[in-house]
């Protein structure tokens, strides 16, 4: 591995740009690297892992058994990574994806990369984009006071950091990784007082037509042991049908409704999951096109076999491409560099094929059983479109579910993009990343239609920010100082 | 709000300031992470109605952990790395140009 510490030090352009270094983009990386590719693997946070993996080679958390050994599994990944011939600038964010002018029968890009405060356009013939997920936004009311943050977010605190929630802590919400991240956090020493089960019954039988492929699948005894192992050691509520934050100016209590009756639970942090969804942002500011899974129900770009996605050049691996946990995001990522070494002309069709042929009978292994998984985790109807008007669901623009239901119905509105020019909905910094979702399911209901008829917002880039001062900064091509200088 | 677990591995100590208040952070720890540990409840104020609020994600997708760093606003803290000196603010609603600049 080659390390890129300074945006000066990387080259004009790469064969393969691979954004983002959890396991689909290493492994991506990698395989791309070993094949021969001149390869450059981007990531906005410090050091390798994603976000299974993170912060895998630096955590300052000394006991094994708090993180499990999935997590350590991680520490072979970035191993084979750094063994490899790829270029990695970690602290580097990509924040724009276009065509290479420089390359007039297109298929090249120009990509726009931030390193310490300064900004550079280089060149890349192929793309993979491995941003892998986040976690599904999960508005209830005063979701925005401090003390409540989202459990992926208590679980990055353990591995980065070593810190855990000082006080009471709550966890709500459902989906498999809810009972691995309340494990993680008692073992390492967080006072849980209650783990909140939004898990609709109802989704039970919906489920069980996918259980006997479940039966068969690598979850199933890992996911036992850990739901068997958080009951038994944690005070467990199933069947939890509302919830609300409550406290002034910072979270003091949970109020809990299970069915018609109402308690209250006082806590200083209040920790939120409702299972993990792609991170679309920049696929879709890339112009890739997008469909709607209604069985993971959230929007995933469209991808051929190869993962290339309606743009030429472009592949999406990992997460990203639909949800389907750590061993499969490394295996598409591999699958996804044989293609990306296939068009640059490493090796013809065949033989990647050939190549291909054995990860793919890992992948339909690894993903065994996720369709029961996502049938049985899918909220709940009230969590993906908040009943109560109040609740806010853009939390940059602070716009409430009772303002979109309203310009929906009495205005007419049928589309985000629509409501983003009305109430300013996903024109935030986080370019509605923690509203889209809900925004186009309150659509849908308010309508009578479905997200996919709702459709998505468009997004450009800049993907994430980018200072002023960084763009002024940046070295101009004579076709660009052509175009504004008369 | 956050506490260190008992047997981490410490790592060297690094100074930065919170608004002014001197406080110390671990070398490889984020911004973020460094104000979280030091117990600090809240680090912006939101431009529409300017109610506190706390790091939400910490992976980079709400924008919830924005600070001034260095007189530089809107920056994601719980992606930059923390480092001696920082001076660090509370982001108060919009980005203003005294703050690029100040
Ligand atoms: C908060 C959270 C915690 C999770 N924890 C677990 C867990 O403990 N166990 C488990 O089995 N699964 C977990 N998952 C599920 C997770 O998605 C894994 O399946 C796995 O990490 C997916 O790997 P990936 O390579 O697709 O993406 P990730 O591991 O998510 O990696 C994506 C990387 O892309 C980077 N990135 C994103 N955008 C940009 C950009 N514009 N520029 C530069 N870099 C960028 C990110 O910094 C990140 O490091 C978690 C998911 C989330 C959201
Ligand atoms: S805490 Fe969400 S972006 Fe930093």
């Amino acid at each position: 591995m080659k390390a890129v510490t300074a945006i000066d030090q990387l080259a004009e352009s790469y064969d393969l740009v691979v954004v983002g270094a959890g396991p689909a983009g290493l492994s991506a990386a990698a395989r791309a690297a070993e094949l021969g590719v001149n390869v450059l693997l981007v990531d906005e946070n410090p050091a390798p892992g994603g976000q299974i993996y993170r912060a895998v080679t630096m955590t300052p958390v000394t006991d094994r058994n708090v993180l499990g050994t999935d997590y350590w599994r991680g520490a072979e990944i970035v191993a084979r990574f750094e063994r490899s011939q790829a270029s990695y600038a970690g602290s580097c964010t990509l924040w724009s994806i276009g065509p290479d002018a420089a390359v007039p029968e297109g298929g090249g890009f120009e990509i726009g990369l931030s390193l310490d405060g300064r900004a550079r356009l280089i060149g890349a013939r192929q793309l993979i984009l491995a941003t892998g997920a986040q976690e599904r936004p999960f508005p209830i009311p005063g979701w925005t006071l401090p003390g409540v943050m989202t459990a992926g977010a208590a679980q990055i605190a353990l591995k980065s950091a070593a810190i855990v929630p000082a006080g009471r802590t709550v966890i709500a919400g459902c989906g498999p990784l809810l009972y691995l991240l309340a494990g993680q956090l008692a073992a390492a020493g967080a006072e849980i007082v209650a783990v909140l089960d939004t898990t609709p019954r109802s989704n039970w039988l919906k489920a069980a037509a996918a259980l006997p492929n479940f039966l068969r699948s690598p979850y199933l005894a890992k996911g036992l042991r850990l739901m068997a192992k958080a009951r038994r050691s944690l005070r467990f509520v199933g069947g939890v049908t509302g919830l609300a934050a409550e406290g002034a100016g910072k979270l003091a209590a949970v109020r809990v409704e299970r069915g018609g009756s109402i308690t209250t639970i006082a806590c200083d942090t209040l920790l939120l999951h409702q299972g993990v969804i792609p991170g679309v942002n920049l696929s879709n500011a890339a112009g890739c096109a997008h469909d709607f899974d209604t069985v993971q129900h959230c929007w995933v770009p469209r991808l051929d076999d190869w993962l290339t996605s309606s743009v030429p050049g472009i592949a999406v691996a990992g997460d990203g491409a639909g949800i389907g946990g750590a061993e499969s995001a490394a295996l598409r990522g591999e699958v996804a560099a044989l293609s990306a070494a296939h068009r640059l002309g490493r090796f013809d069709a065949r033989e990647r094929d050939r190549e291909a042929e054995p990860l793919r009978a890992k992948l339909v292994r690894a993903l065994h059983g996720r369709r029961f998984l996502d049938l049985l985790y899918r909220p709940a109807p009230q969590f993906l479109a908040p009943r109560q008007d109040e609740t806010i669901i853009c939390r940059c623009e602070e716009v409430t579910a009772g303002q979109v239901r309203d310009t929906a119905t009495r205005l007419g509105v049928t589309g985000p993009n629509q409501m983003k020019a009305f109430l300013r909905c996903g024109m935030g910094p986080c370019q509605g990343r923690l509203c889209g979702p809900t925004v186009v399911e309150l659509i849908a209901e308010a309508n009578g239609t479905t997200p996919a008829e709702v459709g998505y917002y468009r997004l450009r880039p800049p993907v994430k920010p980018v200072t002023l001062a960084e763009l002024a900064a940046l070295p101009q091509s004579e076709a660009a100082v052509k175009a504004v200088v008369r | 709000m956050f506490r260190s677990m008992r047997d981490a591995k410490a790592g060297a100590r690094l100074s930065f300031t919170f608004d002014g208040r001197p406080l110390t952070g671990r070398e490889g720890d984020t911004v973020t992470a460094s104000l979280l540990a030091n117990g600090v409840t809240a680090c912006r104020e939101t431009p529409v109605s300017g109610v506190p609020r706390a790091p939400y994600c910490l992976m980079g997708v709400c924008f919830d952990c924005l600070v001034v760093i260095d007189g530089i606003g809107n920056r994601q803290g719980c992606l930059v790395p923390l480092r001696e000196g920082m001076r660090i603010e509370t982001q108060h609603g919009r980005r203003q140009p005294e703050e690029v600049y100040g």
